[in-house]
């Protein structure tokens, strides 16, 4: 599998400026990509999780040119998205779309469905004849579940669910190579999300995409996802596929995250034990030095403080000194301390 | 005696779309320290159900049927009674902290300001409790922090402090309505925790309400899952889990994926939740359910008891179900209108008026967290 996207050294950094500070002071540094390199592949889909605050949307926006960032990121015929002029970037939008969070907030009211779906086919392709965009849009609706006579109708006039197959539709009707969906399913209901979670897999099947799949639900990302990587303030912490990653994680974030996921089935409840992480997640505008998440890390030594940890291992990357499951004295000093 | 006995509860708000039955007929009791978990989705009348007991419906909403606390009958008492209750015997947190804590206020002052009124207590003694209380739900450095006003908070601290403020004058009941929701996983795990060992420390009841089954399993005795405003299913955690009788239960625990089991694909529940001010004559749940027959239409059936402890509103036979469960395939991707309906012999989803339920039950209702003191 050829390697549609490659991503080095990604780095975003918002500059803010305290209020009141004298105009000559430096502003802060906020950093909240810092440093991230992965591999998509071609067809795969690569699943991003992480709490609020870790830089997972800013990933995102970041690659499809929302947000400024340095860094490289690679497509599959050698440019670097990063350095692109605007008008260059162009040609490539239309091999990147994007799906966002809130469903009914993403689509424009005053637009009816079908010139909301048509907008990317207009703008992107505009040689092509209106009767052959209508025919597109319809084809396109009736791919994501829509009746193709609701065409006329306005977003408020669907539900919650029908929204998102909306925007899902106005990002494949171009036919990008990837498209990144950020929490896509989150604001919705447990019942209609399973609709739209089966929707994306088998749209992904059909048209051989690549997913950026981004959500906190650790377990929709699970079942989603090819291979998973986990944030941590701006940083990678374990990048591996999904089986191995769920199954024996290495990094102790990793196993903390993934042991405060909640099962819904009470006898696996009852022998579930959380590693509970200590204090709060340190502010990004002022990180700890070496490893990020030694302050909160139930393993931390003196040589995470003084050295970064790289991202590192191949096919399953940890990016900890001493990767490894916790063992159940290190558990048990986490709930002591927590 | 049971602690909070709820009797044919129902509630309704006059819209201008007409009356929305946000809650039918419920029937529940909860024992002293016992904990039971409210499912459902957006739309099920479950907030708004714990909004009916705590006398704070929205101006629009009015409730019908008997709730009594301890014997005493709460519902649509004079605010003179129920603002006794409230604070003192029954507590309520709510999803978003932020919203619900006064941004212009000191953490210390909206604390004590409780006590003040409830207890009588000085000012000062009121904020040393306050430090105590926030303590006691592990905030760091209570005696420094309660000087700060709430948005200097992260979000799980501003979670604690909420819960703080609730258990202030040690209520018997604890109502908490999503109170994770808006939290990461690693914070919810700690207020699940906090909550649970302040449960056992204080002998308080808690009603949890919540969309979150995992969050059910974790911390409940026993669930009720609510759908279109009514009960449907009630009965303790574990077999409920193991074995769910009514169709939307089922449907609805197969419709999650799982952390730790690997699931091949996810069986939707077709279609969409039901607009509560035009509610299908029979079952809620009749057009997306598989089992549904033609009576299905005509009747709501009510809850009855089917083992001990355990009821369901269903006309299915339990056999059915179980049988059907067993042997079910994952089904291809059922979707909400179009082939997919058409496949499934569904009838095709009536969209104008389905459309906008899902926001319009909820949605129409103005502003249901507003109090109606007088």
């Amino acid at each position: 599998m050829s390697d549609l996207l490659t991503v080095r050294d990604l780095r975003v950094t918002f500059s803010l400026r305290r209020e009141g500070a004298m105009p000559w002071a430096s502003p802060t540094l906020l950093r909240a990509v810092n440093g991230v390199d992965f591999t998509l592949r071609a067809g795969e889909t690569l699943g991003i999780v992480g709490e609020s605050g870790c830089g997972k949307s800013t990933l995102a926006r970041a690659l499809i040119g929302l947000v400024p960032a340095t860094g490289q990121a690679e497509w599959i015929d050698g440019r670097d998205l990063l350095n692109l002029t605007p008008r260059q970037m162009m040609a490539y939008r239309q091999d990147i779309q994007m799906v966002f969070q809130d469903p009914l907030a993403s689509l424009n009211p005053r637009m009816t469905v079908g010139q909301i779906i048509a907008e990317p086919l207009v703008t992107h392709r505009p040689d092509l004849p209106r009767a052959e965009i209508r025919e597109r849009v319809r084809a396109m609706m009736e791919k994501v579940g829509l009746l193709p006579n609701q065409i006329n109708r306005y977003p408020h006039e669907f539900s919650g669910g029908q929204c998102q197959r909306i925007g899902i539709a106005r990002a494949l009707i171009v036919e990008p190579r990837l498209v990144i969906c950020d929490e896509p399913v989150s604001a919705l209901d447990v019942s209609i999300q399973a609709q739209v979670i089966n929707l994306l897999i088998r749209l992904q099947k059909e048209l051989g995409l690549s997913l950026i799949f981004i959500a906190h639900d650790l377990s929709v990302v699970k079942h989603v996802s090819d291979r998973v990587m986990v944030l941590y303030l701006g940083k990678v912490m374990e990048l591996a596929s999904a089986s191995d990653l769920y199954g024996s994680p290495q990094h102790p974030y990793t196993q903390a995250l993934l042991s405060a996921v909640p099962v819904p089935d009470p006898t696996v409840e009852a022998a579930r034990t959380i590693v509970p992480l200590k204090g709060d997640l340190p502010s990004p505008m002022n990180p700890p030095s070496g490893c990020v998440f030694r302050t909160r890390c139930p393993r931390a030594e003196a040589r995470c403080a003084a050295e970064v940890p790289a991202l590192a291992g191949g096919d399953h990357a940890v990016a900890c000194h001493f990767p490894g499951p916790l063992t159940e004295a290190e558990i048990a000093r986490a709930r002591e301390v927590a | 005696m049971a602690l909070l006995d709820i009797t044919g509860l129902s509630v309704g708000f006059q819209t201008h779309d007409g009356i929305v039955r946000a809650v039918q007929d419920v029937n529940l009791s909860l024992d002293q320290g016992e904990t039971l978990g409210i499912v459902g989705e957006s739309g099920s009348g479950k907030s708004q159900l714990s909004f009916a007991i705590m006398g704070l419906l929205a101006r629009n909403g009015r409730a019908s049927g008997s709730v009594r606390f301890d014997g005493q009958e709460i519902l649509n008492a004079p605010p003179k009674v129920i603002n006794r209750i409230r604070a003192e015997q029954i507590a309520m947190i709510f999803q978003d902290p932020m919203t619900s804590l006064n941004p212009y206020m000191r953490v210390s002052d909206q604390m004590a300001e409780v006590l003040v009124l409830h207890k009588g207590l000085s000012k000062r003694d009121a904020v040393a409790e306050a430090v105590r209380m926030l303590d006691a739900v592990r905030i760091p450095d209570a005696k420094g922090r309660v000087r700060l006003y709430p948005h200097e908070f992260s979000g799980g601290m501003r979670q604690r402090v909420m819960i703080a403020m609730a258990l202030l004058c040690r209520p018997r009941l604890l109502i908490a309505d999503e109170p994770t929701t808006a939290l990461d996983v690693t914070v919810q795990a700690q207020i699940m925790q906090l909550l649970a060992d302040l449960r056992r420390d204080f002998g308080m009841a808690m009603i949890l309400i919540t969309h979150d089954l995992g969050v059910v399993a974790g911390s409940c005795e026993r669930v009720a899952v609510m759908y279109g405003g009514r009960i449907r299913e009630t009965g303790p955690v574990r077999p409920i889990f193991a074995d769910p009788a009514h169709p939307y239960t089922q449907g609805l625990l197969d419709a999650i994926p799982r952390v730790d089991q690997l699931d091949e694909e996810l069986r939707a529940i077709p279609g969409q939740p039901p607009n509560m001010s035009r509610p299908p004559s029979g079952c809620a749940f009749e057009p997306r359910c598989p089992y549904r027959r033609a009576e299905c239409a005509a009747i709501d059936p009510p809850l009855e008891g089917f083992a001990p402890g355990r009821a369901r509103a269903c006309l299915a036979g339990l056999d059915e179900l179980r049988e059907r469960r067993m042997r079910a395939e994952p089904r291809p991707d059922l979707v909400a209108a179009g082939e997919g309906a058409a496949e499934t012999d569904l009838p095709a989803t009536d969209l104008p008026e389905g459309a906008v339920a899902g926001a319009g039950a909820a949605g129409s209702t103005p502003s249901p967290q507003e109090e109606t003191r007088p």
